[in-house]
């Protein structure tokens, strides 16, 4: 073989006509960072780096596997559509992320093994995106408050000094912005609706809001890296109230959830939604070690 | 010598289909970021930027690709990936889309993501031409579509957005 890598392996497969190789479209899975320089960046740890990028990968890994949940579930045809394509983005980003993480931690460790044999006290997710679905409700007030959130993240994480974070933050900024513009309009829309849906939209709010707080509240490799969630909060609460004024709801005059010891899910401390999400997520690749698709 | 064996692999990349808008070619879609051969053995390395993050047609391109240049007689044959810069709806170039309209799908307006709302300039059905069109569904049937409907011909259509 003149490389190592699975698309020339699944090429050699066997001659014969194009794609006879594969199984399945979408399978042969390969490293989303193929070929990208792997080095860590000048005067940043890169265990701190590695820490860093498995926060936000988790983040985005949780919150897709919720959505996929909603396959099947969903109000709409449509909305199913648009949900997986949102998980979509969400995982592609996710696998750039576990996968630089496992480049820098020393570990060895593969985007695979990291999403599939963690225990539930390794992921590093935040709270908000790891909660049971609830209603279409919820999950529209969820994706608005990550969304929104994320979207100011990634902006500033562009131009970061390690270039695939750099990289991750300039595509998935502008997937965010659709992913935000989504979740504006159906809050609009059941909030400014009927009486059911606004009285739906307002329970939903006043569910999940305590949980934004989290994404604002800094961990100390946050902050040596030099994104400090802080610096989120006001511009995320000023988007958020724009579109619940517009959307007829009030803004929750809500404390943020309490941390356990002072430790929440940057700290791998999780709610008690985690451990059945997890399950789903890792029983396959856990049943048939090693097996590939 | 190494620049005309240059031009013949990266002509031969330029024509690989996209798996999933196979109208297009990885070139005419800005997928293909740049094709090298080394001075030294020959060997040529292809880099391609996908499009969105989650796309999971990116097997299916580099093994696309690596095939067709084995079968031009490129024995040794890497396809890396190129993530940055990331790739953008401007990159599809005049001639893609040109067949995406050809083949039914309305191409991108130039400019990329500019703002989603509210403004919006009007899109054209690329079936009659009617400016007269809805969206139905901002997330169609991949990534990087989104769904339209006509409402003078009522004939529906898929649109690539700007990214």
């Amino acid at each position: 073989m003149s490389d190592d890598h699975v698309y020339l392996s699944l090429t050699e497969a066997g001659p014969g006509p194009e794609g006879e190789a594969r199984w399945a479209y979408g399978t042969g899975f390969a490293d989303p960072l193929l070929g990208v320089d792997a080095a860590a960046p000048k005067g940043i740890d890169p265990a701190d780096l590695a820490a860093y990028c498995l926060m936000l990968g988790d983040d985005v890994l949780v919150l897709s596997q919720r959505l996929i949940q909603w396959i099947t579930r969903a109000p709409e045809l449509e909305e199913e559509v648009a949900l997986a394509n949102l998980g979509l983005d969400l995982l592609g980003q996710a696998r750039r992320l576990l996968t630089r993480a496992g480049q820098l931690d020393g570990s060895g460790r593969g985007e695979d093994e990291l999403a599939y044999w963690r225990e539930e006290s390794a992921y590093r997710n935040v709270r908000l995106v790891e909660l049971e679905n609830g209603d279409f409700a919820q999950c529209v007030v969820r994706l608005l408050l990550f969304a929104t959130a994320r979207e100011e993240l990634y902006r500033r994480l562009v131009g970061h000094a390690d270039p695939v974070l750099s990289a991750v933050a300039a595509l998935g900024v502008k997937e965010l912005a659709y992913h935000r513009e989504y979740a504006s309009s159906w809050a609009v829309r059941l909030g400014d609706g009927t009486e059911e849906s606004h009285r739906r939209m307002r329970a939903a709010l006043d569910a999940l809001w305590p949980w934004l707080e989290e994404l604002f509240t800094p961990h100390e490799v946050e902050l040596r890296l030099g994104v400090d969630p802080l610096q989120l909060r006001e511009p995320v609460l000023a988007s958020l109230e724009q579109v619940l004024a517009e959307a007829t709801l009030p803004v929750p005059d809500l404390p943020g959830r309490a941390y356990v010891n002072g430790r929440a899910g940057r700290h791998g401390v999780h709610t008690e939604a985690m451990g059945p999400l997890l399950a789903e997520l890792q029983v396959v690749a856990r049943a048939h070690p090693g097996a590939t698709w | 010598m190494v620049s005309t064996l240059r031009e013949r692999a990266r002509e031969v990349a330029a024509a690989v289909p996209d798996p999933e808008l196979p109208m297009l070619t990885l070139e005419d879609l800005g997928v293909l970021a740049e094709v090298d051969v080394a001075e030294a053995d020959g060997a040529v390395t292809a880099w391609l930027t996908p499009t969105y993050s989650g796309c999971p047609a990116v097997a299916e391109m580099a093994a696309d690709v690596a095939r067709r240049l084995r079968a031009a007689g490129f024995a040794d044959v890497r396809v890396r990936l190129r993530i940055d810069p990331p790739w953008s709806s401007d990159r599809i170039s005049a001639e893609g889309r040109r067949k995406l309209a050809a083949a039914g799908i309305a191409p991108p307006h130039p400019g990329g993501l500019l703002q989603l709302a509210p403004t919006r300039r009007a899109v054209a059905c690329p079936q009659c031409g009617s400016a007269d069109t809805e969206e139905l569904s901002r997330f169609g049937s991949t990534a990087c579509k989104s769904l339209w409907r006509c409402r003078s011909c009522r004939e529906p259509f898929d649109r690539i957005k700007e990214i």
